[in-house]
């Protein structure tokens, strides 16, 4: 065999070994998972809010931590898109194209994206203790929303940056204005996008502990203001498998469950939804 | 500045950056006429068709000096509203992009933006100009299927049918056919001289032999320059200029 077939063999089983680590890391993960959080599974767990002494191991759930999960998220996630949505649409539809100024707001998007979370929770605090505020659902969503608005930014704005020059023309043709645009052509055109930017940044911020360790602080009631504080599910989490006791560690892994199969839900539903919007974009 | 056609340019220069695009441009469009931009790629052909509505603005650095009239209105001028002179001029690209919407919501797509919203005025301008389009009989049972089922040759008369929906009085073509098969572009080309009767046309083509079928009258760029203006008799015939001559024999391109 000559010297660049083997090349392409070697190169191939190379590639074909990351694909393979990348399936089985995931199905490790679930597996983990579901095999030491199905069995302490059950009902009280996502209907009820931890009863006195849920962390010895007694009655409870973890609905608190469900609930103010999904708030934040939620929440989080809502203030993000109303920041990102303007700035990229400025990006991409009114700042000319390689402007200074939109090169350096890529840029600062790009440094924050790869700021630790736990520096955005200890900046939160920071500014909590000088105003002296107390850790709250509303601090928590500020933080989040602070943490996944690089994510959801520079996500958009690569789909984004993919609308052929001639479809805004044609729109500007028309006689519609830059907003107009924006809104009936390039928004429609990359919603499919869009949503996947929404997802995966809703994933980072469902799933992240570190910035809402003094945010949010944890209850163990659902929070029923924005300034109460709340519980999430990597808290949770974390807090079960801190005891020693192994019953409540494997409700850890229960938590672990849920947290995963909310995530998957989200993303589901969100592809069906997409897919029905999507039947006439230009390809 | 006195100017009787809808479109009258007088030393129009455009720079992108530090390069000269277009140097020192005067014409006058013929009114109702089909009127041919041709010469060689990067002549600065595009830029001129693009200069008339103005979507040259969006371009990276662009400076523009001298003066476009329509209407005898000088469209370079900062106060003029840009969406206004824009609902005067339908324009067609080289690839056809329908906007990622149903066909019918296509060529609603202009009337609305302009204010129509009654459902029957727009049903009825959208049967009209499908059918003006040729495009009716084809699509009259999908209208709300996406525009991006169409073949390339439909999508490309929906366009003009969107295009002419607005009410335009001038329709600008940069290469209009050349992403076409030859059934579709025979089609389009025969749109534009009906079309001739009661608009501006003005299209810019690579291809001379769409030009001598199409033009009534020709303009030539080289480089930036324009060379030689005339009605296409003129032009194919009898170019008084060395260069038109020698482009138009296929010697420079």
């Amino acid at each position: 065999m000559d010297r660049r077939k083997i090349e392409e063999k070697i190169f191939l089983f190379l590639m074909r070994i990351s694909a393979i680590l990348i399936v089985l890391s995931l199905i490790l993960i679930l597996f983990t998972i579901i095999a030491k959080g199905l069995p302490s599974l059950n009902l009280a767990m996502i209907t009820q809010t931890p009863k006195g002494g849920y962390y010895l191991g007694k009655e409870g759930g973890i609905l608190n931590a469900i609930m103010g999960s999904l708030f934040l998220a939620g929440g989080a996630t809502i203030l993000s898109m109303l920041i990102s949505l303007p700035v990229v649409i400025y990006l991409n539809i009114y700042a000319k194209k390689n402007s200074k100024l939109s090169e350096f707001i890529r840029f600062s998007f790009d440094v924050l994206w790869g700021i630790p979370s736990i520096v955005y929770g200890a900046f939160g605090f920071t500014i909590m203790l000088f105003f002296n505020l107390r850790a709250s659902l509303l601090a928590g969503i500020i933080v989040v929303a602070l943490l996944i608005l690089p994510i959801m930014s520079r996500t958009i704005d690569e789909v984004m940056r993919m609308v052929p020059a001639g479809l805004i023309e044609t729109s500007y043709a028309l006689g519609a204005t830059k907003l107009e645009t924006a809104f009936k052509v390039v928004i429609k055109q990359t919603l499919p996008g869009i949503i996947t930017a929404i997802l995966i940044a809703l994933g980072r911020g469902i799933g992240d502990a570190a910035s809402v360790l003094f945010t949010a602080g944890f209850s163990d009631y659902i929070p029923n203001s924005l300034l109460k504080p709340a519980a999430t599910l990597p808290l949770a989490i974390f807090f079960q498998l801190l005891t020693p006791i192994p019953e409540v560690q494997e409700r850890a892994y229960a938590s672990a469950f849920i947290l995963t199969a909310i995530i998957l839900i989200i993303s589901i539903v969100s592809r069906i939804i997409t897919n029905r919007f999507s039947k006439n974009l230009i390809k | 500045m006195d100017c009787q056609s809808h479109i009258c340019v007088n030393n129009l220069n455009v720079f992108f950056g530090k390069e000269h695009i277009l140097k020192n441009i005067s014409l006058k469009i013929p009114d109702k006429k089909i009127t041919a931009i041709i010469g060689p790629s990067g002549c600065g052909k595009t830029t001129l068709l693009k200069s008339f509505n103005r979507l040259i603005d969006s371009y990276d650095g662009v400076k523009v000096t001298g003066e476009i009239l329509v209407d005898d209105e000088n469209i370079l001028h900062p106060n003029i509203e840009v969406t206004h002179i824009r609902k005067k001029m339908g324009l067609l690209l080289q690839n056809p992009y329908p906007l990622p919407m149903s066909i019918y919501d296509n060529v609603a797509y202009g009337p609305r933006i302009h204010g129509i919203k009654n459902k029957k005025k727009l049903d009825e301008i959208v049967e009209h100009y499908l059918k003006q389009t040729n495009l009716w009989i084809e699509v009259k049972d999908r209208l709300n299927a996406p525009a991006s089922r169409l073949s390339v040759g439909q999508q490309q008369r929906l366009c003009l049918a969107r295009g002419l929906a607005v009410e335009p009085e001038i329709i600008l073509g940069d290469e209009p056919t050349s992403a076409l098969d030859p059934i579709s572009s025979k089609v389009i080309e025969e749109k534009f001289q009906e079309l001739s009767d009661n608009y501006t046309i003005i299209i810019v083509t690579h291809i001379l032999r769409q030009a001598k079928r199409l033009a009534n009258y020709v303009i030539f760029l080289y480089l930036g320059e324009l060379i030689e203006q005339g009605t296409a008799e003129e032009i194919f015939e009898n170019p008084k200029e060395e260069m038109t001559k020698a482009y138009i024999q296929g010697k420079i391109s």
